[in-house]
This record gives structure tokens, C-alpha cells and sequence, in this order.
């Protein structure tokens, strides 16, 4: 009954999404661009929570997933874009059509790589895996510094604009709508299980590697289509951008909204987001502020904003 | 049903979007609004600051003497945290928010390139004082730049190097993460050839690294009577400290990526007797140069860097093509910047030419005790 409810949901708000893309071309470019940002941010903090909130599993490599979705999505389209959109019948349609095989690439590729890295040290237990990520993130930002057909250090340009209001916060929808029922389903709960505790989900008789594989690939494909999506909205790539720094970030979105707590995540991501702009009047110290605030944050609830709780859980009356 | 958590909630978040929003300002008719997007934090910010320094001095020296079209001219400066990504979030900010008519920015090149599609396709000039990489202006007619170019820079040390220097074999250490250091020591091995010269070895490192022993122990062992090092100021002075407990000699050659203060602060005598390509000689005797050097340094206390000089420069130029647009609309002032002709900036007369690249001298600098002393001159 729950599933059905959700299906409806899911159907309507991808409806309301579609509608609203009409709209979204008289927003300011500059809020629309923030706009973007907070729908590319939750894809990221929603697919990485699924790794390392709801699977209890610790990567760092979660930049380096977006660094090749971006990269690949974009030297499709800056190689084969024209091409492939006369061979749709041109106009609008084309692009998007070419968009969306785009997406699916950056998610195809993000997701191959996912598989590489997780299938080997996904055995290993602690924090292992967040030390490969960590070297994975650095080997793919070197490796495209030095890949001259995406520009290399110098850079990605020349990359055209596809991205709009109703892909990214579809694709927030999906993500979103795919964690949930994953993580309420029968399925889904081996992996709270692996991340409550391991020895006791193997005694169970559950194949702990092929869950922390299955989240870290479903959690790597998506950070792949977020780059896709920033990739042909920013129009420029470097590999700087896509650093350790950038993982750290989002590991922060999942920290600060509570490990394994899907509205609380996503609305860090959108705080974490805005915050940054929010401040820049303070110029100089705009970054000073911002980290004290985090460090305020932790120090006040280490277990992130809204901890395990649900964020519905607040509007109610306690019983 | 009442619930006041949930009000309180609610009423917060909507204040704060509002704070948000309004946090831009109404626009000014009066004025007129120049952007400029630099790194003021992060690790090139000793380049982000100095320019914006110079740009600073040029806006306020055009205010002092009654502004232009009548009007006053308001600086924006938006950090961009020395991050490509960011670069382009501040230019589309500064464009669509705070509405400004031009945009200068950015002395590296990869920044620069963030924020060329945007200001291409919102048809607002951009110019950068100090953004070297070739691609930077190719195929944006909205895109500007004050300097030469990395294949000019490297050709003019290799030239330098073959003739002036009487070196034929050299070696080359490049930071293949930085796309500066690639493009010269392209354009340095192919014109280095033609001249008769032969490159003996070709090492690489990655700008943050701090330990350079490996590769010069590998250079060394070839016995080049030069090395060619483009790169930046902070991995400069150490490989030279290294080089020198090694053993190593030989003249080093190198970029504008070398000018910083801080340099010889580093690098203490390794660098003695060295030679670099730069925009400018700030120990330069003209007037011109003389008199910016002393007011910058009255200003903010420091020499100015190259930087500096050239930030100074596209302010004035910026202001120049304000004046020339007669109206104040970007599409004027793009005509206007198209159209600059030795225009006399205190790094030389400066040509803006059909690529939107500027035609303009380059001096060989020569590190001589705490100073930096010019050697030649190279036209292009």
C-alpha cells in the first residue's frame, strides 16, 4: 500500500518538476545557478549516504565518481553531441534525448569505476576502504590532468549547456525515491545490518561484501550523473575541482544531516549549499565563519542536525 | 493544529532565504558597475590580492579625476577561493545580480576559462590582466586579455637561452599539473630545437610537492648547461635550494610564474645569477614605471608583483574602454576594448590585436642579490 502511495507520489512531483521547468527561466541566473547547485548537492549527499550512512561503509572517493561521470558525459557530448542530436531528428528533442544518453554514460562509466574499486577493497573491513577512495579520487584527478583530450590540466571547454531545472531535481527525485524504498525494503535492510554489525549480518547468513558492493555502486553511479549534471551546467571542467576537498565536502553533508537519515541529509546539503553564498558579505572571513559553524554544529550535535531521528518527527506533537 | 516547532521552523528558513535574496543591492543609475572575480583566498592568493591591488588603484585614480561619462565607477571584487569552480558562480553572480558592464579577472588561466562561457553568453566584456594559456580567448569575441601568451613566453626564453645565453643543451622540469608549465615548456622545446639546441632530459612533478631530489639527481646525471624550469614561485625556490645542495650549477631559466616577493625570500642565493620572462621590470628608472612603483607602495606597502602591474593595467584599460564606448553599454565597451591601440600601460604600449590578445614587449629579468635586474627586452 506504502509503495503504491509512493509510486503515485513519485509520478506527481516528476509531473510538478516537469511543469515547473517552464517557470524556471524567469528566476535570476544567479539564484537559478544556487538552484542547480542545492539539486546537484543533495544527488551527491543522498548517493554517498547510502555508502557510508545507510551501509556504514567510509568513502572518500566520491569526487573522483563525479570527476568521471562529468568527464565522460561531456566529452560525449563535445565529440559526438552533433552527431548524435541530427541522428534524433535535431532540435530540442535531439539535445535532450542526447542529454539523457549523457546521463547515462557518466552513470555507466561512475558506476564501472565504482565496481573497480569497490569489488577488491570491499572485502577489507574498517577503514580501509576509505583509504583506496582516497587513492582512487587522486589516481583519476592525475590521470585526467593528464588526458589531453578532455584538455587536460589546462582544462575541459567548450562543453554546451543541457542542463535545466528538470533533470537535476528529477534526478534528485529518483535518488531520493530509490534510497527510500531501497532502505525500507526487506532487501534494503542488509544494509543497515552490515553498518549495525557485520559479524552478526554474516552469522545471519548475509553476504556482506555483495551488499557493501551493491550500495557502493548504486551510491557511484549517482555521483556520476550529479557530475554530468554539473558538467554541462558550469560548461568548464578542471581536474582541481574534482579534488579531496570535494569529497570532504560532501562527507560533511552527510555527517552534519545525520548518518542514515535521508531528509536530514538532503536538507544539510541544501544548508551547506546556500551557506557559503549567504556569506559573502562578510567577504574575507566568509570561509572563517562558514568553518566555525561546522565546527559549532559538531560540537553541539556530533550526531548531525537531525541525528537518526526522522525529519517528520519534528512537526509532530511528541506523544 | 497548532504546532509552534513547526511555525518557528518554517518562519526561519523563509527569513533566511529572504536575507538571502535581498542580500544584493538595488542598482544605481548613476554609477557605473566594473566586476572583478580574484583569488583572494586559497593557495595563489598572493596573486588574487596584488591584482586586485592594482585594479583597486586604477578605479579609484579614474574616480579622483571625475570618473567616467560623468559618472563614478563602483568596484565589485568576489573572491573565487582560487577554485574553477567558484570562478564561475561569482562571474554569474556578478553579472546577473550585481549587474555589472565588465567583468576583469582572474590571473590564472584555468579560472578565466570558468568564466568565459558565461560571459560570453551574457555579451558582457571580460578581461583578465594575466591569464597566459592560449585557449583563453580563442572563439569568445567577448574575451580579452592585457599580456602575451604562453607559446610567446617559452619561444622568447628559448630564444634567449640559444642566442643571449649561448646554451645548447638544456633540461626541462615542468609541473604537469598546471597547464601553464605544460604550454611553455612546449612552445620552449620546439622553438629550443629549431635554434640548434638539443633537450637532454625532461622531468615532471606536481605543484605541492616538496621533495625534488629524484628528479634533479636525473637531471644532474645528463650535465645540461641549463635547466628550463616554468613554474610557480613557491616550487621555484625549492627546487632551486635542492638543486644547489646537489651540486647543480647550471643557470636556471623560467616563466612569469616566478615573480613573487616571496621568491629570494625562499630561496635565500640559489637563485643568484638566474634569469625569468616578466610583464614588467618594477626596478625600472622611467618615469612611468618609477611612479606607479612608489604610489602602489604607498598604498598598500609592498612592492607590486608583476600582478600588480598588470591588474593596474586592465583597470586602466577598462576605464579607457568605458570612456572610448561613449554609452556605457558592454556591447560598446567590447567595441572599445576591440579597438585599443598603444595604449601606454606601465608594462609597455599595449595593442589589443584581432584575437583579442595584447601586442607588447617582454623583459628578461636577471636574480641579482635581493633584486630583480633587466637583461633584454624581446618584442614579439
Amino acid at each position: 500500500m506504502a509503495t503504491h502511495k509512493n509510486a503515485i507520489l513519485f509520478t506527481g512531483l516528476t509531473l510538478l518538476i516537469f511543469a515547473l521547468n517552464f517557470v524556471s527561466g524567469a528566476i535570476n541566473a544567479y539564484y537559478f545557478q544556487i538552484l542547480i547547485y542545492i539539486g546537484i548537492s543533495i544527488i551527491l549527499a543522498t548517493s554517498l549516504n547510502l555508502i557510508n550512512g545507510y551501509t556504514g561503509q567510509f568513502s572518500l572517493g566520491h569526487a573522483g565518481f563525479m570527476a568521471i561521470g562529468g568527464y565522460a558525459s561531456a566529452a560525449l557530448t563535445h565529440y559526438y553531441g552533433a552527431g548524435m542530436i541530427a541522428a534524433m531528428g535535431g532540435g530540442s528533442f535531439g539535445e535532450q534525448v542526447t542529454f539523457f544518453l549523457s546521463l547515462v554514460l557518466a552513470g555507466a562509466t561512475a558506476g564501472a569505476a565504482g565496481l573497480v574499486v569497490g569489488v577488491p577493497s570491499l572485502r577489507l573491513k574498517g577503514d580501509y576502504l576509505a583509504i583506496t577512495t582516497l587513492g582512487f579520487g587522486e589516481i583519476i584527478r592525475v590521470l585526467i590532468q593528464n588526458a589531453e583530450f578532455v584538455g587536460g590540466a589546462r582544462g575541459f571547454t567548450g562543453i554546451s549547456k543541457y542542463t535545466n531545472f528538470f533533470w537535476v531535481f528529477f534526478m534528485v527525485l529518483v535518488v531520493i525515491y530509490l534510497v527510500h524504498n531501497l532502505t525500507t525494503s526487506t532487501f534494503g535492510r542488509a544494509f543497515l545490518s552490515v553498518r549495525d554489525d557485520e559479524v552478526a549480518s554474516e552469522a545471519m547468513g548475509i553476504n556482506t561484501t555483495n551488499y557493501k558492493v551493491i550500495a557502493f555502486l548504486i551510491g557511484s553511479v549517482f555521483a556520476g550523473i550529479a557530475g554530468a549534471l554539473y558538467a554541462h551546467f558550469v560548461l568548464y571542467l578542471n581536474p582541481e575541482d574534482f579534488g579531496f576537498l570535494r569529497s570532504i565536502e560532501i562527507v560533511v553533508m552527510v555527517i552534519l544531516g545525520g548518518m542514515g537519515n535521508l531528509a536530514g541529509v538532503a536538507i544539510a546539503a541544501v544548508i551547506l549549499t546556500i551557506l557559503p553564498e549567504a556569506l559573502r558579505f562578510v567577504s574575507n572571513y566568509r570561509m572563517v565563519i562558514y568553518a566555525l559553524m561546522l565546527i559549532i554544529l559538531m560540537l553541539v550535535r556530533p550526531q548531525g542536525i537531525f541525528g537518526d531521528r526522522k525529519v517528520s518527527s519534528f512537526f509532530k506533537r511528541p506523544a | 493544529m497548532y504546532s509552534p516547532k513547526r511555525s518557528d521552523l518554517v518562519s526561519s528558513f523563509l527569513l533566511f532565504t529572504l536575507l538571502t535574496m535581498l542580500s544584493g543591492c538595488a542598482p544605481q543609475d548613476d554609477r557605473i558597475k566594473i566586476g572583478q572575480f580574484a583569488s583572494i583566498t586559497g593557495k595563489e592568493a598572493t596573486f588574487g590580492i596584488s591584482c586586485s591591488n592594482g585594479v583597486k588603484m586604477a578605479i579609484d585614480e579614474a574616480n579622483a579625476a571625475g570618473g567616467v561619462l560623468g559618472k563614478q565607477i563602483d568596484l565589485i571584487t568576489l573572491d573565487d577561493q582560487t577554485k574553477a569552480g567558484e570562478a564561475a558562480t561569482v562571474v554569474t553572480k556578478l553579472i546577473n545580480q550585481e549587474k555589472v558592464v565588465a567583468v576583469l579577472g582572474e590571473v590564472a588561466s584555468s579560472r578565466t576559462l570558468a568564466a568565459k562561457p558565461i560571459a560570453q553568453q551574457n555579451k558582457i566584456p571580460l578581461l583578465t590582466p594575466a591569464s597566459t594559456n592560449a585557449t583563453v580567448t580563442e572563439g569568445a569575441d567577448y574575451v580579452f586579455r592585457i599580456c602575451f601568451i604562453d607559446p610567446f613566453q617559452g619561444t622568447a626564453m628559448a630564444k634567449f637561452t640559444a642566442t643571449t645565453l649561448q646554451k645548447k643543451k638544456a633540461a626541462i622540469l615542468k609541473d604537469v599539473k598546471s597547464d601553464y608549465s605544460i604550454g611553455l615548456s612546449e612552445a620552449f622545446t620546439k622553438k629550443f630545437k629549431e635554434l640548434g639546441g638539443e633537450i637532454l632530459e625532461e622531468q615532471a612533478f606536481s605543484s605541492g610537492d616538496k621533495d625534488f631530489k629524484a628528479q634533479l639527481t636525473s637531471i644532474k646525471a645528463k650535465n645540461p648547461e641549463v635547466i628550463f624550469l616554468p613554474a610557480y614561485y613557491t616550487e621555484v625556490a625549492l627546487i632551486a635550494r635542492q638543486a644547489k645542495e646537489l651540486g647543480i650549477n647550471v643557470p636556471i631559466v623560467g616563466g612569469d610564474g616566478w615573480d613573487s616577493p616571496v621568491l629570494i625570500e625562499t630561496a635565500g642565493d640559489a637563485l643568484e645569477g638566474c634569469y625569468f620572462s616578466n610583464h614588467v621590470s618594477v626596478n625600472d628608472t622611467t618615469p612611468v614605471v618609477k611612479n606607479f612603483v612608489d604610489k602602489y607602495k604607498q598604498l598598500f606597502g609592498t612592492v607590486p608583483d608583476a600582478m600588480g602591474v598588470l591588474g593596474y593595467d586592465a583597470g586602466k584599460i577598462i576605464v579607457e574602454a568605458i570612456k572610448e564606448s561613449k554609452t556605457g553599454k558592454p556591447e560598446d565597451i567590447r567595441n572599445a576594448l576591440a579597438g585599443i591601440k598603444n595604449f601606454p600601460g606601465v608594462t609597455g604600449s599595449i595593442t589589443i590585436d584581432e584575437n583579442r590578445n595584447a601586442n607588447k614587449p617582454l623583459v628578461v629579468l636577471q636574480i641579482k642579490g635581493s633584486g630583480f635586474v633587466p637583461v633584454e627586452s624581446v618584442m614579439p
